[in-house]
């Protein structure tokens, strides 16, 4: 056993601490200026410890956790993630004062799931971090004030919760499978015993079961029935969590397990391919019809899950990068849309897209952040989501899968229109009687946090690319070098496949 | 004008340039101190940009003053520019038709005029970035991120269905350019790289299909943004709500978009399938000079009227670019110059029409000329440009278009003639109801005359207008070897079997229908 390194388990050490404190604080009574604070302060420190411990490589538990390049970048988009929604919740609103010190807690503790959840290479360990990123939200939904007609919350935690308790059993079902054909619930292990049988319909069964627990968190059609309701019912404060961090979270794990089919597996690929279609039409298209800004933007979530699984098709480093990077993107491009929702939202209700009238005179800054956030969703360069579209097209393409990218693309078209939708109400509307809107300092900042970042990832992509690149490759579980030989950042690994599949 | 490094920092200052003048104007707070603000920079920009001419070495048809940074090195990205006799001229056109566009929205734009002079400076970085270009991804930013300035353009400061307009232009755009992103790719996955150069080098090592398939991509693309004829819906809509700045902008640099990407990237990166679909864009091109005729000799309303003209005139630009021989290359580059500067000021003086009148339509306009003869004079020289009077700009331009056009086919050019005298029918009876009208006209006689800031407006391009009518010699000496450049890239490939399209009989070059 390789010796306890602390600083590799630092910024979940510091993370616990906090959700710890933020345990001792929600015992007493009326502390919720305290609670967010310490929130607060949990949040930074968990930055400044992961920012602090990138470089870290070590396997802790047993073999059971390992700290690498890849899980220490996403760790430091974990705790980004957290600050900046505790930044974009403010103060809480709409959640009942006197559970808001505990709806603190459970986000800690739900993120700290998360940011152990990526360094999990261990069936057990993985299962527990997911579950302990998951429940947390299964209570928060819930937590929203209850008023005169307004208890929907109920209905949607009920459906979050029994639609993920059997996404898990899935899950459970299928991991039950790998174990039974490699017995070893360790990922590196299972890995090389794997791969004799990969073509085995064993084998197929138990990863595409595995995943569905992954889907479901991700929101890939069809596991993503609770997705609109859940984003509708839940306070606007827990829908901004919902629908950004557990996303991550699932494309970590899913490159985990996704590795497992590499290199080359038919079956898995279609699959794939099939689940990338149906969530992009499915998302697109409903998200047209929607007035909820809310139910909007989770329908267009269940399209961007389409668009990050096109990465997975690939199969290959490249194409599991852009996966990462194109989620750490959503991320921003969400939360813009969440700050002004949380902002324009009187007194914690829900935000009609018509709520959004005339948003450039009542907050200006308010309605530059959703222009960047929604173009930038919509993939028009110079933000983040182009940038993340054009690397999986090209890591889908250089494996050729023309005719993927080509409905990928036909879909980025589609979705152009309800997002101009939202685009038109800010900013061609006059306000009518609707007031201005002030913002305060953690609001302010969020924007321009969320503004600059997301002008930034698509400006100057090239180190974050790098680094995910590289962390994914060093992510290969250990593989053999099968994996790596197949996967080297090749140029132009395959011309042959995209000729062939110009020609009719 | 000599400083150090101007050759390495020029485009790259062009380019941002103007977003820092964006940044600045952010901290400005009095309209009239934003609007000076904005006229000074795009002025400057424009002084600046005028030793590109004269460094301009017109000899080669390589790429010159030249950057290339990496950008993105995971994705073989570079900020690559540069420019040939072609994009030359094009930039020098957005540099020095800016400060005009901010001119002539003085008094039109009245609110929000911080976020208007913002959009505009945008606006001009990223078409500059356009004509620069020389990464393909880097190109598609550029295409791609003017679409928002220009939709705010329109959606805020527009007409009255300012929101409709606003949003059929962005989408049928964005429509069109997500195949141009798929072939993009699969360029760069056939070649390696997405330096536009290199794959101009790479071009005869595609095969007839893929090429046929990466023209059709490029060609929806760049047909909407021209527009050419059946894509032009989205144009009257937006000319008609767009603020006169944004009209000037959008007919004499963003059209020209579509016939540079033709110049640029379909003639030589698809040169076999250019020659297997020229026939069909060619008529194509016909059914734009004539449809945009017709349609513009129906119209009651003075902008609209412009704008059909502007799709019959685009047309010829395409025409001209696939008649794959030099006389009418130059001439479609003329055109698309000529264009820029006619129409934009055809656009200019119905600005100025409309915040004297308050109204667009033919009939209320009858007569103004009576009360307003500097402004009559204006109207009358670029309304005879429009339609390419001898002497002016236009003719030169579709003169050699013309005669490109006869040397490739008879036929199809017996189509076109009339759709030169269309030009005539349109252009003069706007300008005989503008400048005379008729009995009974509505009353002008309180209507003031051209001011000094308006004159200062039009006057430049009523210069150009006579200086490439009638002495082009230096707007085409630059682009010779460019021209030549891109002819033998698209025809050298064919040249064993068929020395040159423009020799061929008809029957050969044209399934006659």
């Amino acid at each position: 056993m390789t010796p306890f390194k602390l600083m590799a388990f630092l910024p979940e050490l510091v993370i616990l601490a906090g959700a710890l404190a933020l345990f001792v604080i929600s015992l007493g009574h009326e502390q919720c200026g305290r609670a967010r604070l310490a929130a607060f302060v949990t949040a930074l420190a968990t930055l400044a410890a992961s920012l602090a411990c990138l470089g870290q490589e070590a396997t802790l538990f047993d073999g059971a956790y390992r700290v690498d390049l890849f899980s220490q970048l996403l760790k430091l988009a974990f705790a980004g993630g957290f600050a900046l929604i505790l930044l974009v919740s403010g103060g809480l609103p709409d959640i009942r004062n006197d559970v808001k010190p505990e709806y603190y807690l459970l986000l800690t503790i739900s993120v700290s799931g998360l940011m152990m959840l990526v360094s999990s290479v261990d069936l057990i360990t993985l299962v527990v971090a997911l579950e302990v990123s998951a429940f947390p939200l299964y209570l928060m939904v819930p937590m929203r004030r209850e008023r005169n007609g307004q208890r929907v919350q109920m209905e949607s935690a009920i459906k979050y919760i029994m639609f993920g308790v059997a996404a898990n059993g899935v899950m459970f079902f299928g991991m039950s499978y790998l174990f039974g054909l490699t017995g070893t619930t360790v990922l590196p292990e299972m890995l090389t015993r794997l791969e004799p049988v990969s073509g085995s319909p064993l084998a197929i069964a138990g990863l595409a079961l595995t995943f569905c627990g992954l889907y479901y968190k991700l929101a890939v059609f069809p596991f993503h029935f609770w997705t609109p309701d859940v984003y509708e019912g839940a306070s606007n404060e827990t829908a901004s969590l919902v629908a950004s961090l557990p996303k991550i979270g699932a494309v970590a794990v899913l490159v985990r397990f996704v590795s497992l089919a590499a290199p080359d597996n038919r079956t898995v690929v279609l699959l794939l391919t099939l689940l990338a279609i149906g969530s992009m039409f499915y998302g697109n298209l409903i998200a047209l019809m929607q007035k909820d800004f809310k139910r909007l933007l989770g329908f267009s979530g269940i399209a961007h899950a389409g668009y990050a699984l096109v990465g997975f098709v690939a199969l290959d480093q490249a194409g599991f990068a852009a996966a990462l990077y194109y989620i750490i993107g959503y991320l921003l491009m969400v939360l813009a849309c969440f700050v002004v929702i949380c902002k324009v939202s009187r007194d914690g209700v829900n935000v009609a897209i018509e709520d959004l009238a005339g948003l450039h005179r009542r907050a200006p800054l308010l309605a530059v952040t959703l222009a960047v956030g929604v173009f930038a969703l919509a993939g028009i360069p110079p933000f983040v989501g182009f940038m993340g579209k054009l690397t999986l097209l090209s890591a889908a393409l250089a494996k050729g899968h023309l005719a993927l990218v080509i409905i990928a693309m036909i879909n980025a078209a589609i979705a152009v229109y309800y997002y101009l939708c939202v685009v038109r109400e800010a900013w061609f509307r006059d306000p009518g009687a609707l007031p201005p809107i002030r913002l305060d300092w953690p609001a302010r900042a969020a924007c321009l946090l969320l503004i600059t970042g997301i002008l930034a990832l698509g400006v100057a992509p090239a180190r974050v690319l790098q680094s995910l690149s590289t962390s994914v490759a060093k992510a290969q579980l250990g593989a053999p070098g099968t994996v790596l030989a197949d996967t080297n950042p090749g140029e132009r690994s395959a011309p042959q496949p995209v000729g062939s599949a110009l020609a009719p | 004008m000599s400083f150090p490094g101007y050759n390495d920092s020029v485009l790259s200052l062009l380019i941002f340039g103007p977003l820092l003048a964006a940044a600045l104007a952010m901290f400005l707070r009095s309209d009239n101190l934003l609007r000076g603000w904005t006229l000074v920079s795009t002025s400057a920009l424009a002084v600046f940009s005028l030793p590109l001419y004269w460094r301009f070495d017109p000899s080669t048809a390589d790429f010159q003053f030249e950057v290339n940074l990496p950008w993105i090195p995971v994705l073989k990205i570079h900020y690559a520019l540069g420019i040939d006799g072609i994009s030359l001229l094009l930039v020098l056109l957005t540099t020095l038709i800016m400060p005009l566009c901010v001119l002539a929205s003085w008094r039109y734009i009245t609110t929000r005029v911080k976020e208007f002079m913002i959009c505009l400076l945008i606006m001009e970085s990223a078409m500059v970035g356009v004509f620069c270009a020389l990464d393909f991804i880097l190109f598609f930013v550029f295409w791609e991120a003017m679409l928002i300035p220009m939709a705010l353009l329109i959606g805020i400061w527009g007409g009255p269905r300012k929101v409709y307009a606003a949003l059929k232009f962005f989408i049928y755009t964005m429509a069109g350019s997500v195949f141009l992103l798929v072939a993009i790719i699969a360029i760069f996955i056939k070649v390696g790289s997405f330096s536009i150069p290199e794959i101009m080098g790479h071009s005869q090592s595609f095969s007839l299909n893929f090429q046929r398939w990466i023209f059709l991509a490029f060609f929806i693309s760049f047909a909407i943004k021209v527009p050419m004829f059946p894509f032009h819906t989205w144009l009257p809509a937006a000319h008609v709500e767009a603020p006169t700045a944004g009209s000037v902008l959008l007919a004499s640099i963003l059209l020209k978009m579509g016939t540079y990407g033709f110049l640029r990237f379909s003639l030589p990166m698809t040169p076999d399938a250019t020659l297997f679909f020229t026939p069909y864009i060619l008529w194509l091109s016909v059914a734009a000079i004539l449809y945009g005729g017709l349609t513009a000799l129906a119209q009651t309303d003075l902008k609209k009227l412009v704008a059909y003209s502007s799709v019959a005139h685009m047309g010829f630009a395409t025409l001209g670019i696939f008649a794959l021989n030099k006389a009418g290359l130059e001439g479609a580059v003329l055109v698309m110059i000529n264009h820029g500067i006619t129409t934009g000021a055809l656009f200019i003086v119905v600005g100025i029409i409309y915040e004297r009148l308050h109204t667009r339509e033919l009939a209320q306009t009858a007569g103004m000329g009576k009360h307003m003869p500097v402004f009559a004079t204006f109207a009358g020289v670029f309304a005879l440009s429009s339609l390419a009077f001898p002497g002016t700009n236009s003719f030169i331009g579709e003169f050699l278009v013309l005669a490109g056009g006869f040397e490739v086919s008879r036929s199809l050019m017996i189509f076109v003639v009339p759709g030169v005298v269309l030009a005539a029918a349109y252009m003069l009876r706007m300008l005989q109801k503008i400048a005379y009208g008729g009995t009974a006209n509505p009353d002008h006689s309180r209507v003031p005359d051209l001011g000094l800031r308006e004159i200062v407006t039009l006057a430049p391009l009523l210069v150009f207008v006579f200086w490439i009518g009638l002495h082009p010699e230096p707007f085409t000496r630059v682009m010779h070897a460019s021209v030549q450049n891109v002819i033998q890239q698209t025809q050298g490939r064919a040249a064993p079997a068929a020395p040159s399209v423009a020799v061929l009989p008809d029957a050969t070059v044209f399934p006659t229908p």
